[in-house]
């Protein structure tokens, strides 16, 4: 079978670009956002790679230290903003949060196909700064650097990252308002499944946070553009300003980034050990905690910036809090596990790999947090290992969980289990390869964003390039099977993982408007131990729906 | 150093072993609870993998006990790890009084330093083997930070301000410097070397350089030459205050306020001198700004600073 579009999906509602691009079905959008983010993700890691091989001898002999400083600051931008901030929630919770709590569509269905629009839009002006000639800045755009002396296209790389901000606040905005009002009967908050809530978090952080930047982005352009003095110091202004606003967006970023990733392990590991997610209440509650705490804690990013000593106790201090609701859910997660009846498909080595790396990032977190400690490996290769494990260990390899778990739904076919078993293993080697090294780096004291380097660490950077060589066919490999499973996998059932979650309630792939009868919840989320239903496979359409 | 792979840093100052002393305490608790987690994960994962045999009565979703505990020995754990790291912390503000007084001046892309002697050095910081050393820097044009991993020591230099770092070193040698922040286009090519002499060395070293003018000593050449002590100097009490002793000492303000005229004061009054104007005179003094670099202002505060008696190393605000 070769037909993609399958009759009465949501995939058969209309071919042709117009029936895609004018669509204001959540489900077409999220495929809009993964088409578009797929081909960021790979551009990013392209970059990547190209810097990892230049790394591979300490002097500078691929590239030029211009292009060098431009291609880790494009790759900052596009993965962060083009990619992880958007990733998790605008692809599968566009598509997935209206079908885990019983609706139709989004809240605003309208706003959500303008927010895709928003983004290409803002996402064509970084693409115009890369062809045009870069940016050179860091993805931090730290002034005075970005407003005096860099030569790049600053302000249409800010302009672009500042206009995609608003797609972000439209989604968050789309988001909170359908978990208000949409949830089907029954479906109260504490029987929410933890990606609702994690999307949920992260939506408030996106709406309280982007506009923060959109400020700060606004005065690096006047400042650039007009000279008005706001952050360079011959015109009355002070760096340290700059910093406090960018940290302010970017530090609860990251948990825009993370939190969503947490909310797909939480529905992958009940899944495939067949047992209600361990400590439910306190894992919804510490995903809020995040998303406040997140907002207190920026002012660990200027331990060294000339920020009082003071100020740098009472963030560390706020740091350590903010470690404490993360633990917690590492544990409820590993306790899961526990007396269940575990299978290892795809989705849960994912899970499991992400368990791992999330856990070993975030103790580097600790060190991090730590004053005296931060204050050596501050801007250096540690820093860059943990942001990754986190980042990309922990958020890139929930998304491919989410990725493979959800596929069937998503497109009513069936992948191979064996590609995605070694993709999986060859990525998370490939990962802890690439990015462990990086830790002995930092710690010897190699700072970050340096184009050369002594020599005495260019072994631990040849082995975290080589590294990358094995991530990036980690990476590729999802596209050729995932890719090769559109046209000719084996028809999915509703329900091949035989989870709870209304999602699986629904036909794979869902009918246009999702259920052909709304559903009504009577059970609490992750019900996989309640009597007779350890293994009952569920039906597309329950009897015990509404008439 | 095993097999010519680095692992372990070396510590060349004192503060190297304290940072490296919690440094490992995180590592050990690090290795062991991610040991024990990854033990538990893989054990819970072979032993109820599906058809296994294990038993599994007495499943259990939630327990508050359980939960209660693992939350509190978290904070507990957490909270001694921040007192450990912000105990060492603070001390970055409190340097030794009688501390040697080095200038580091950061630009695209290069280091400057003047020693207290005026000996001045790019990309190359000499200093004695166990003496307190207070580097004052600034930046000329975007942030910098001096980074010398070898001691475990980085602070930023920020443009328009002066910030401090100290250090004592503890073991003679040759040890890198680097620019931690990325300042633009050749920011991995600046950096150097931080030479730490014996003190005799230091002293042979110091007498064989080029006898420069200390900073205070070109500071008071700039005083005069821009035209600052036509009206500051020590007659001239009528049109602008004398600014004999000024350094460390409060200054009331034409709007009530009183402010002690630190580094930031002093360097904003010479560049921006309308934003905090001395009570009982009148806003005439032009703004230096733009019309000096940031190594004449470095001098003129050097020269200001040695117009005050006391030692003024360990009163840094």
């Amino acid at each position: 079978m070769t037909n993609v579009a399958m009759p009465g999906t949501y995939l058969g509602d209309g071919t042709g670009p117009r029936a895609w691009l004018l669509t204001t079905d959540h489900k077409r959008v999220a495929w809009l956002y993964l088409i578009s983010l797929t081909a960021f993700f790979f551009l990013g890691g392209a970059m990547a790679v190209l810097m990892r091989i230049e790394l591979a001898t300490p002097a500078g002999d691929l590239v030029s230290d211009d292009v060098y400083n431009r291609l880790f600051s494009l790759h900052g931008i596009i993965m962060v903003w083009f990619f992880l901030v958007p990733s998790i929630p605008a692809t599968l919770g566009n598509f997935l949060l209206p079908l885990m709590i019983g609706a139709r569509d989004l809240a605003f269905p309208r706003l959500n196909l303008a927010s895709w629009y928003v983004f290409i839009f803002g996402s064509l002006f970084a693409l115009f700064a890369v062809v045009a000639g870069g940016v050179d800045t860091g993805w931090t755009f730290y002034t005075p650097l970005s407003t005096l002396y860099a030569n790049g296209w600053v302000s249409t790389a800010a302009f672009g990252v500042f206009i995609v901000g608003f797609s972000t606040i439209m989604t968050g905005i789309n988001f909170i308002v359908s978990v208000h009002t949409l949830r089907a009967p029954g479906l109260t908050w504490f029987r929410l499944p933890i990606f609702v809530w994690t999307l949920y978090a992260t939506s408030l952080v996106m709406v309280l946070a982007t506009p923060v930047l959109a400020a700060s982005l606004i005065l690096i352009v006047l400042e650039r553009v007009f000279g008005i003095g706001v952050f360079n110091p011959d015109l009355g202004g002070d760096p340290l300003l700059f910093q406090h606003l960018f940290w302010f967006y970017s530090h609860p970023a990251v948990y825009i980034m993370i939190l969503p990733g947490m909310g797909v392990v939480s529905e992958v590991l009940p899944c495939f050990s067949r047992r209600p997610l361990f400590g439910y209440n306190a894992v919804a509650i510490s995903s809020m905690a995040i998303a406040v705490f997140g907002f207190l804690v920026w002012g660990h990013h200027m331990f060294v910036s000339g920020q009082s000593a003071y100020a740098g106790v009472v963030f560390s201090f706020l740091s350590f809090c903010v470690a404490i609701p993360s633990a917690i859910k590492v544990f409820n997660w590993s306790l899961t596990l526990r007396k269940g009846e575990i299978s290892f498909e795809t989705p849960m080595l994912y899970a499991l790999f992400f368990l791992a790396l999330f856990t070993f990032g975030g103790l580097a977190g600790l060190f991090l947090a730590a004053l005296a400690v931060d204050v050596h490996v501050h801007d250096t290769y540690f820093v860059i290992a943990h942001f990754h494990y986190i980042m990309v260990g922990g958020m890139v390899t929930a998304y491919m969980a989410g990725l493979h778990f959800w596929w069937p739904k998503l497109t009513g076919r069936m992948y191979s289990e064996t590609a995605g078993r070694i993709a999986a293993i060859v990525t998370f080697v490939g990962f802890n390869l690439t990015f462990f090294p990086q830790f002995v780096l930092g710690f010897d004291g190699m700072p970050r964003r340096y184009h050369t380097y002594p020599p005495e660490f260019q072994f631990w950077n040849v082995l975290s390039s080589a590294g990358a060589v094995v991530l990036a066919i980690g990476y590729l490999m999802p596209l050729f099977y995932l890719g090769w499973s559109l046209f000719h996998g084996a028809r999915a059932p509703d329900n091949p993982w035989n989870a709870t979650g209304l999602e699986w309630q629904t036909s794979s792939p869902p009918p246009p408007h999702n259920f052909e009868t709304m559903p009504i919840v009577t059970r609490p989320a992750y019900a996989y131990d309640m009597k007779g239903l350890e293994h009952e496979r569920f039906s597309p359409h329950r009897e015990e729906a509404a008439p | 150093m095993s097999f010519g792979i680095p692992f372990f840093p070396q510590e060349a100052s004192s503060e190297a072993g304290q940072v490296d002393a919690l440094f490992y305490t995180l590592l050990a608790f690090s290795v062991v609870l991610g040991l024990a987690l990854t033990g538990l994960v893989v054990g819970y994962a072979v032993k109820y993998r599906v058809g296994s045999k294990a038993d599994r009565t007495g499943k259990r979703s939630r327990s508050l006990p359980l939960e209660m505990s693992w939350t509190v020995a978290s904070l507990v754990i957490a909270f001694i790890f921040f007192g450990w790291g912000a105990a060492l912390f603070v001390r970055r503000d409190h340097p030794p009084a009688d501390a040697l007084e080095i200038t580091g001046l950061g630009k695209q892309w290069m280091w400057e330093f003047r020693q207290p002697g005026g000996q001045r050095e790019i990309n190359e910081l000499h200093v004695p083997v166990g003496k307190a050393v207070v580097v004052s820097l600034a930046a000329q044009d975007v942030i910098h930070s001096f980074y010398v991993p070898a001691f475990r020591i980085k602070q930023d230099a920020v443009p328009g301000r002066t910030t401090h770092i100290w250090f004592i070193a503890t073991e003679p040698g040759r040890y890198h410097l680097f620019c931690a922040q990325y300042c633009g286009t050749q920011h991995s090519e600046m950096g150097g070397w931080v030479t730490v002499m014996a003190p005799e060395q230091y002293a042979a070293w110091l007498n064989s350089q080029a006898e420069g003018e200390t900073l205070a000593a070109g500071g008071e050449k700039l005083f005069r030459a821009l035209g600052c002590s036509g009206c500051h100097g020590a007659s001239s009490k009528v049109r602008a205050p004398s600014l004999d002793g000024i350094f460390g000492r409060p200054v009331a303000l034409d709007n009530q306020q009183t402010v002690i005229a630190d580094e930031r004061y002093l360097r904003d009054s010479i560049l921006n001198p309308k934003k905090e104007i001395a009570a009982g005179y009148e806003p005439v003094m032009p703004s230096f700004d733009g019309l000096i670099d940031e190594g004449e202002l470095q001098m003129l505060l050097a020269y200001l600073k040695s117009l005050s008696p006391q030692p003024t190393a360990g009163a840094r605000p």
